[in-house]
C-alpha cells in the first residue's frame, strides 16, 4: 500500500474519526437526525478539511511554531466561510437544517487534529489524501448514524418511506437520546469487528490470557514488548500444539498488530 | 457432627437472604397492586402484565445465553424488572409495547452495563421513560375500562372509558372550582381512578410495603425522606397553605400518580440507591425535592419517574460525601489537609 492510499484506509477503518478517535462529536450528536443532514455535515466538513489540510501543509515551513494556532484557525476560517456562502447559496434547504453547525465546522476537532498531527508535518499530496480519508471516514459515519436513526425514528430513508404505514417511529431516536444509542452502538460493533481482544471471541485462543488481549490502545512501552513476547511465545506454542495451516495463518496476526502500533504510535 | 469440621473462608455466619429470595419477596409484594391494577382495568391489563414479564425474563435468558455464554445462577431480577414495567404501563396499550420496553430495559438499561447490580438506572423505569418519550399519545392513554363507581356518591356516577387522572385534574382547576368537588380522595386511595395498572391504588401498595418492612427487605429512610420532603414542598409552594383544602391536596397529590410505587418500589431498589445510611436519606429528599418542583412547577402533573432516574445518576456522588468513617479513623479536621 502506497502512502497515499495508505491515508485513505487510514481515515475509513483504521482511526475512523468518529467511531474510533471519537473526535468532532459535537455535530456527530446533533445533526445526524436524517441521514441526508448527515451527509451534508460530513462532506462539507471534508471539503474544509482537505483544503485546509492543503493549504496548511503547503505552509508549514512558513508558519513560526509559536503562533501555528491561530495561523490554522485563520486558514481553517476562510474554508469555514466559503462552504458556508456556497452552502448557503446552492443548498438553502440543508442550510436550514444544519444552522450554527457548518460556522462550526472552524473548532471541529477533526480539522484542528489533522492539521496539528499530520498536515503540519508532512508533505502536500499525502496530506490532501489524509484530508479526503478522514472526511470521507467522517462522512460515512455520519450518514450511518443518520440513516440509523432516521430509519427507526421517522420510518425514512432520505425521506423516502420504506417501512410500512402501521409501523409507529420510535421518536426518541431523532432526539438526543438516539444520537447517543447509535453511535454507542456503532463504536461497539467496530470494536467487535476490528479489536482484538481478550472478550472478542475472534481473537486468536493463546492471546485470550492476557490481560491486555492483544489490544494495542492499552499498553505502552515496556509492558507492550513484554505482552508482545508472551503473545508470541503462546503462539509459539500453539503452532507446535497443532502444526497445521490455520495455526501458520493465526501467526501472521501479531505481525499485523506491530504494525498497526508502529504507525500509529508514528502518528501520534 | 461432620458439619462442624467444615473449613471455610470468612464470612462464617451467614444470613441465608439472597438475590434471589429478596427478588422473590418484592415480586410477592408487587402482587396486591398487580391483582387490583387487573381487577380496576380487566383483562387487558393481565395481558399487559404478562407480556411484560414474559418478555423480560426470554430478553434476559437470550442475553445469559447468547452473550454471557457463563452459567450463573438464575436471580429472578428480570422478572422483578418486567413486572414493575407492567404495572407502570396503562392498561389501553397495545401488546408490543411492554415488549419493547422489556427488551429496553434489560438489554440496553441493565445488561449492557454489566448486568444485575452494575445498572446506574432503575431498568424500569428507564424504560417508562424512554417509552414516554417515544410514545407520549399511547402511553398517557389513561382509561377506567371497567365502570367502577364513585363509592363515595353512591353507585349512580359511573367512570366513563377513558378518564383523566386526578393529578391532572388537580392541575388543571380553574379558579372557581373546588378541589373536593373535583376529585374523590376515597376513589383515589382505594384505587379507582384512572391511571397506569400498577399505581392507582395506594392502599395496595402500601399493603406491599408493609410486607417488604416486615420482611426487612427494605429500610423505611427513603421513603419517608422522600414523602416528607415531598409533603413539606407540597405545603409551601402548592398554593393552599395549611387550610382544609390545602391538607385534601396534599393527600391528594400524595395518593395520587406514581408516588406511592415509585418512593416504595422504585426508589428502594438496591442497586440504584445509596448504601449509606446518611446518603439514603439525602436521597430521599433530593427525590422529593425533584418530584415536587417537576408536579408543581413543571409542565406535566406527574414527576415520580422522571425524579428517580435522575436521582439515579446522583447516587454515586450521595455515597461518596455520605461515606461514614471507619473504625478507628480519626475524622480529619476542617483546614487539617493543608498541613
Amino acid at each position: 500500500m502506497n502512502k497515499c492510499t495508505e491515508r485513505l484506509y487510514n481515515g475509513l477503518v483504521k482511526e475512523n474519526p468518529t467511531l474510533v478517535l471519537m473526535l468532532g462529536m459535537c455535530p456527530t450528536l446533533a445533526v445526524t437526525t436524517s441521514a441526508f443532514n448527515g451527509l451534508g455535515m460530513g462532506l462539507s466538513t471534508t471539503a474544509v478539511l482537505v483544503m485546509s489540510n492543503l493549504m496548511i501543509s503547503a505552509l508549514r515551513k512558513i508558519i513560526p511554531d509559536k503562533v501555528r494556532m491561530p495561523a490554522f484557525i485563520v486558514i481553517v476560517a476562510s474554508f469555514v466561510t466559503i462552504v458556508e456562502l456556497l452552502v448557503k447559496g446552492f443548498l438553502p434547504s440543508l442550510n436550514e437544517s444544519l444552522g450554527i453547525y457548518i460556522p462550526l465546522i472552524v473548532v471541529n476537532c477533526i480539522i484542528l487534529g489533522r492539521a496539528e498531527a499530520y498536515a503540519s508535518k508532512n508533505p502536500v499530496l499525502p496530506s490532501i489524501f489524509d484530508g479526503i480519508g478522514m472526511g470521507l471516514g467522517f462522512t460515512c459515519s455520519l450518514t450511518v448514524i443518520g440513516l440509523i436513526r432516521e430509519l427507526i425514528g421517522a420510518g425514512t430513508i432520505f425521506g423516502a418511506h420504506v417501512l410500512p404505514d402501521g409501523y409507529e417511529p420510535f421518536s426518541i431516536f431523532v432526539m438526543a437520546p438516539g444520537a447517543f444509542f447509535v453511535l454507542a452502538i456503532l463504536t461497539a460493533v467496530q470494536n467487535k469487528l476490528k479489536l482484538k481482544s481478550a472478550t472478542n471471541g475472534d481473537a486468536p485462543q493463546a492471546t485470550s490470557t492476557l490481560a491486555c488481549g492483544g489490544n494495542c490502545a492499552e499498553c505502552v512501552g515496556e509492558t507492550c514488548t513484554k505482552n508482545r513476547m508472551m503473545i508470541e511465545q503462546k503462539l509459539d506454542e500453539a503452532a507446535a500444539k497443532k502444526g497445521d495451516v490455520k495455526a501458520v495463518n493465526k501467526n501472521a496476526f501479531p505481525e499485523t498488530a506491530g504494525d498497526k502500533t508502529g504507525s500509529e504510535g508514528g502518528n501520534r | 457432627m461432620k458439619d462442624l469440621y467444615n473449613v471455610s473462608a470468612s464470612p462464617h455466619v451467614r444470613s441465608g437472604v439472597t438475590t434471589r429470595s429478596i427478588m422473590r419477596d418484592v415480586a410477592i409484594a408487587l402482587i396486591p397492586a398487580s391483582v387490583f391494577g387487573v381487577y380496576q382495568f380487566g383483562f387487558k391489563a393481565f395481558l399487559v402484565l404478562l407480556t411484560s414479564v414474559a418478555s423480560a425474563c426470554v430478553c434476559e435468558f437470550l442475553w445469559k445465553r447468547f452473550v454471557v455464554k457463563k452459567s450463573a445462577p438464575y436471580e429472578c431480577s428480570a422478572l422483578v424488572t418486567g413486572l414493575l414495567l407492567g404495572m407502570n404501563l396503562p392498561a389501553s396499550v397495545p401488546l408490543w409495547i411492554p415488549v419493547v420496553g422489556s427488551a429496553f430495559a434489560i438489554l440496553v438499561v441493565k445488561e449492557m452495563f454489566g448486568g444485575l447490580g452494575q445498572n446506574f438506572m432503575n431498568p424500569a423505569l428507564g424504560a417508562r421513560c424512554f417509552l414516554l418519550i417515544c410514545f407520549a399519545g399511547r402511553m398517557t392513554a389513561f382509561g377506567v375500562e371497567q365502570a367502577s363507581s364513585h363509592f363515595m356518591n353512591g353507585a349512580a356516577a359511573v367512570d366513563g372509558i377513558s378518564s383523566a387522572t386526578p393529578l391532572a385534574v388537580i392541575k388543571t382547576l380553574e379558579a372557581g372550582q373546588n378541589i373536593k368537588d373535583s376529585v374523590s380522595l376515597f376513589d383515589m386511595f382505594f384505587g379507582f381512578t384512572g391511571g397506569v395498572i400498577g399505581e392507582t391504588s395506594t392502599l395496595a401498595i402500601l399493603i406491599g410495603a408493609a410486607y417488604l418492612l416486615v420482611k426487612k427487605i427494605i429500610s423505611l429512610r427513603i421513603p419517608v425522606a422522600y414523602i416528607a420532603t415531598f409533603s413539606v414542598f407540597v405545603v409551601i409552594f402548592g398554593g393552599y397553605g395549611l387550610s382544609s383544602d390545602g391538607f385534601y391536596y396534599l393527600l391528594c397529590e400524595l395518593c395520587g400518580g406514581g408516588l406511592m410505587l415509585g418512593a416504595w418500589f422504585m426508589a428502594t431498589d438496591y442497586v440504584t440507591s445509596p448504601i449509606t445510611k446518611g446518603g439514603q436519606i439525602v436521597f430521599g429528599i433530593i427525590l422529593g425535592l425533584l418530584t415536587g418542583i417537576i408536579r408543581i412547577c413543571g409542565n406535566s402533573a406527574e414527576g415520580v419517574s422522571y425524579a428517580i432516574i435522575f436521582s439515579n445518576l446522583l447516587v454515586p456522588f450521595i455515597e461518596k460525601f455520605t461515606m461514614p468513617r471507619a473504625f478507628g479513623i480519626v475524622k480529619k479536621k476542617k483546614g487539617g489537609a493543608a498541613k
